[in-house]
């Protein structure tokens, strides 16, 4: 009973606001106590509120924006709510995929923090019942002329290569950019796309009175404690210490909990009630989640839970966020199957308790509950918060248009060649398994990467993109233009866009430019997406993405997938033969507000968006995807970052 | 022929090695695990790429004392077909069926790309259906890829014809820019590269087909 003496009591808690410093408000603390439990929660039950009631767990500040985009359409499966986005892609195959952002926890420590991130995405995916069949990553670091955003740009690159080489998924492609305004912030977000039959599709459920809970894959630790309320506030440099909020990846162990869950879901679905994986906020976010989904309840006997440390407290075994974790709802009576099948591929799994049928979630630790609360009290009952929408003043007043004046061209595009988010990434990307499973199309270099569905003539292209920049200077054309040129890479490669998932990197929800921006970008994706026909199908948001109070640009990161009907459609963006034709599809104005031609010259951004028709972008793109069926095209490349003039220049210089 | 990939806990190339063989050449191919003990009915034994044991401790070191190894020895004695690539040729030479070893790469990073190999020897079991020295596109993905040797082994590889494929520009400072060799006996072969990833044009090369159809030219003892 040592913890009686560490851990404070419910008094304690309430008389020193204990739960302040666990991310929760006073006015959080009062509706637990006084419209959910109805006594004072002990620190077990507050910790596991603080987590699930953290922004990264519940949405609470991001909901009533994310509530606005349009995730209809009759591809869907599965819209957002479970681990991943799911969309038909007919002969009984489906899509899945999400993005999922890793930005804390890669800024404290590079490489585990950008190789977990990898992995957590994974999980998401075979738990629907997919097979993972490629990753992507979406990077944003600042300047690189210093030496620590150097530093974080060859750490998250190798723990990203580490960690998705081992596990045998393809990285085919992604994204990375670089602006001052990451310098104290950086960004990974990382997608993973999976295919399955729509037969072996599951979702994260647990119900049936007396069904296992099992859990299964590494044992829980003191790693990253409460990551997601550490997620969940903004930086400041002395909080660089909070290392032991981040988590260590073991990507072999991953790789068997693959196989061996992808053996599960595809062959024993009929004894299989859900599954999920222990992402933020451990096992409390999946056991919870999972019985909340279904309306019921869990106990759990944390004598159970298998432990890398002795010592362990319920708070920090139910907060922990150990890596490559995955929590099952089994029937009764078939654990031992499931629990054999995990030892063919040498994991050890557990049943740690049971389905209730009281809704109360309880936990029982050396023979005591230490906590018995309603399961909805953790899920359901967070409350919301939308704040007031204020166009902030910078937005009110513009600045006039920026016409770059130069004389020697020839020179100011060798410079602009050489911007960081201009030149060639193959230094990056090549430390990356692009080609494993031996599916792989295009891989990075190109507009979108191509995976083929093997034993059909069809692909998948995919692709993620962002420019944050025009979101900074116009948040809803900036939102369009983030969806439209996502789908024109989609649209340059042969395929056509049939969904996106996103990663919404913000600053601090508080703040009414940030608040401002985020849901008007969100507007103009939403709004981007109808005329694309690209439902929203899942996502992530990452607020407070600010160090000492100055904030990134917002970012709402779009991953699109398209579907190519044909493999004779795939294009790439390299140009084939002389005396080929150059058309270029759309208007050319003097469009330089944003640019990377005004940073490069001006050292900031300024202006307002003014050239952008959602209708006339949408009716160029079905051009360009008629030339590409009538073949007509030995090429296509999307003219973005750089313009005309680096699209050229990129489109007739030799594959990396 | 019967055709036998063998996998390991964190093999990843496992199941493009099967296609390779299945719908490549359409022969008979069966996954076996590295727990089995029994290898009798295959005429051919590949060892695929991957992170077998998460390549903890030293890539294919601990694969190397799976339960399957003896009977990959007993196969090899026996003058079987035994291929290991990438992690697959890091298991051989840590089993000691073939000489050397593979360490990481000159620029300690990890390379994946296509590479232009050279067939230097075309009379074996593997490279029969290429032209000597044809120039083939096959791609690598390593982190530890540079095979090393000491001189007097690199003196008996040359000597032997044991060089099968080298690099035209070598990504992991491999001695003398070696990518594949075979034992003195020439039934046991290990590269680095990936042919079972050049094995249809959508994929961007075809030129691995030939390897594996190479090995359906050689006579089945029985």
């Amino acid at each position: 009973m040592l913890k009686k003496h560490i851990e404070p009591s419910a008094e304690e808690i309430r008389d020193q606001k204990l739960y302040v410093q666990m991310g929760l408000t006073e006015k959080e603390y009062k509706i637990i106590v006084n419209k959910l439990i109805h006594r004072l929660p002990n620190y077990t039950e507050i910790g596991l509120f603080s987590g699930m009631w953290s922004e990264h767990c519940s949405y609470k500040n991001s909901k009533s924006i994310l509530r606005k985009f349009w995730s209809d359409g009759s591809r869907v499966l599965q819209g957002p709510g479970e681990g991943a986005g799911v969309l038909d892609i007919d002969d009984g195959q489906a899509v899945v995929f999400k993005a999922e952002s890793h930005n804390h926890p890669s800024f404290v420590e590079p490489y585990e923090g950008a190789a977990t991130g990898v992995g957590g995405i994974i999980r998401d995916i075979f738990s629907m019942g997919a097979k993972p069949i490629a990753s992507l990553d979406s990077l944003r670091f600042g300047d690189l002329d210093s030496q620590k955003n150097r530093f974080l740009l060859s750490q998250v690159v190798s723990g990203i290569a580490n960690y998705g080489n081992c596990i045998g998924i393809p990285t085919v492609g992604g994204e990375i950019g670089f602006d001052d305004t990451y310098n104290g912030n950086p960004l990974v977000n990382v997608m993973c796309v999976g295919l399955m039959n729509k037969k072996d599709m599951e979702t994260g459920r647990s119900k049936g009175l007396g069904n296992s809970i099992i859990y299964v894959g590494a044992k829980t630790g003191r790693d990253g404690i409460n990551g997601a309320t550490f997620a969940s506030s903004e930086f400041s440099e002395k909080e660089e210490a909070e290392r032991s909020a981040v988590q260590v990846g073991d990507p072999f162990m991953e790789k068997l909990l693959v196989d061996a869950c992808l053996e599960i879901t595809k062959y024993h679905s009929d004894i299989l009630v859900g599954i999920q994986d222990m992402g933020a906020a451990g096992i409390v976010s999946s056991s919870a989640e999972m019985a909340a989904k279904a309306n019921s309840g869990v106990d759990l006997n944390l004598d159970l839970v298998p432990k890398r440390e002795s010592g362990m407290t319920p708070y920090e075994m139910m907060l922990s966020e150990s890596q490559e974790r995955m929590l099952l709802c089994v029937k009764k009576g078939h654990e031992d199957e499931v629990i054999n099948i995990f030892k063919k591929y040498k994991l050890e799994a557990k049943v740690i308790g049971k389905v209730n049928d009281d809704g109360q979630y309880r936990l029982s630790f050396q023979d005591e509950i230490v906590c018995d609360i309603p399961t909805q009290s953790l899920v359901d009952d967070v409350p919301e918060y939308s704040h007031p929408i204020i166009k902030p003043k910078r937005l009110l007043k513009r600045t006039n248009d920026y016409y770059p004046a130069f004389d020697d061209t020839y020179q100011i595009l060798k410079e602009l060649l050489s911007q960081p988010t201009i030149a060639s990434k193959n230094s990056i990307y090549r430390q990356y398994d692009s080609r494993v499973q031996a599916n792989t199309v295009l891989s990075p270099g190109s507009d979108a990467a191509i995976v083929r569905i093997r034993h059909t003539n069809k692909s998948l292209a995919m692709t993620t993109d962002c420019n944050s920049r025009y979101i900074y200077l116009n948040p809803y054309v900036g939102g369009q233009i983030a969806v439209a040129e996502a789908a024109r890479n989609i649209v340059a490669s042969g395929g056509q866009p049939i969904g996106i998932t996103d990663c919404l990197n913000f600053g601090n929800p508080d703040d009414s430019d940030s608040y401002y921006s985020m849901d008007q970008s969100v507007e103009g994706m939403s709004e981007a997406c109808k005329k694309f026909d690209t439902p929203v199908i899942g996502g992530n948001v990452s607020l407070y993405n600010e160090t000492d109070g100055n904030s990134i640009y917002p970012t709402p990161m779009v991953g699109m997938v398209g579907l190519i009907e044909n493999n004779s459609n795939v294009m790439d963006q390299h140009a084939k033969k002389a005396n080929d034709l150059v058309y270029v599809i759309g208007q050319t104005y003097d469009d330089f507000n944003g640019s990377e031609l005004q940073k490069m010259l001006n050292k900031k951004i300024s202006g307002d968006i003014k050239h952008f028709d959602l209708n006339e972008e949408y009716d160029n793109q079905k051009l360009v995807q008629n030339i590409i069926k009538e073949g007509l095209a030995n090429s296509v490349h999307d003219v973005s970052e750089g313009g005309l003039g680096v699209a050229l220049l990129k489109a007739y210089s030799k594959k990396d | 022929m019967r055709f036998a990939v063998i996998s390991f806990p964190g093999s990843n190339c496992d199941n493009d090695l099967y296609y390779a063989i299945k719908d490549g050449i359409g022969e008979n191919c069966d996954m076996v695990s590295s727990e089995d003990t029994n290898l009798n009915m295959y005429d051919v034994i590949l060892l695929p790429g991957g992170f077998s044991f998460g390549d903890y401790l030293r890539s294919g070191a601990i694969a190397s004392l799976s339960p399957i190894m003896k009977s990959i020895k007993e196969a090899a004695n026996n003058g079987k077909i035994i291929i290991g690539i990438c992690n697959g040729f890091q298991i051989l030479t840590e089993s000691h069926l073939l000489p050397g070893s593979l360490i990481k790469n000159n620029n300690m990073q990890f390379v994946s790309n296509w590479e232009k190999l050279s067939v230097s020897n075309n009379q074996t079991i593997f490279t029969n259906e290429y032209k000597k020295n044809e120039q083939i596109n096959i791609p690598v993905a390593h982190g530890e890829g540079h095979y090393y040797c000491d001189q007097d082994t690199l003196a008996s590889l040359k000597d032997n014809h044991q060089i099968v494929f080298t690099y035209n520009n070598n990504p992991n400072g491999s001695i003398s820019d070696i990518a594949g060799i075979v034992n003195k006996e020439g039934n046991v072969l290990g590269m680095m590269p990936h042919p079972e990833r050049a094995v249809e044009d959508i994929l961007g090369s075809k030129d691995g087909l030939k390897f594996f159809k190479s090995i359906l030219n050689h006579k089945v003892r029985s």
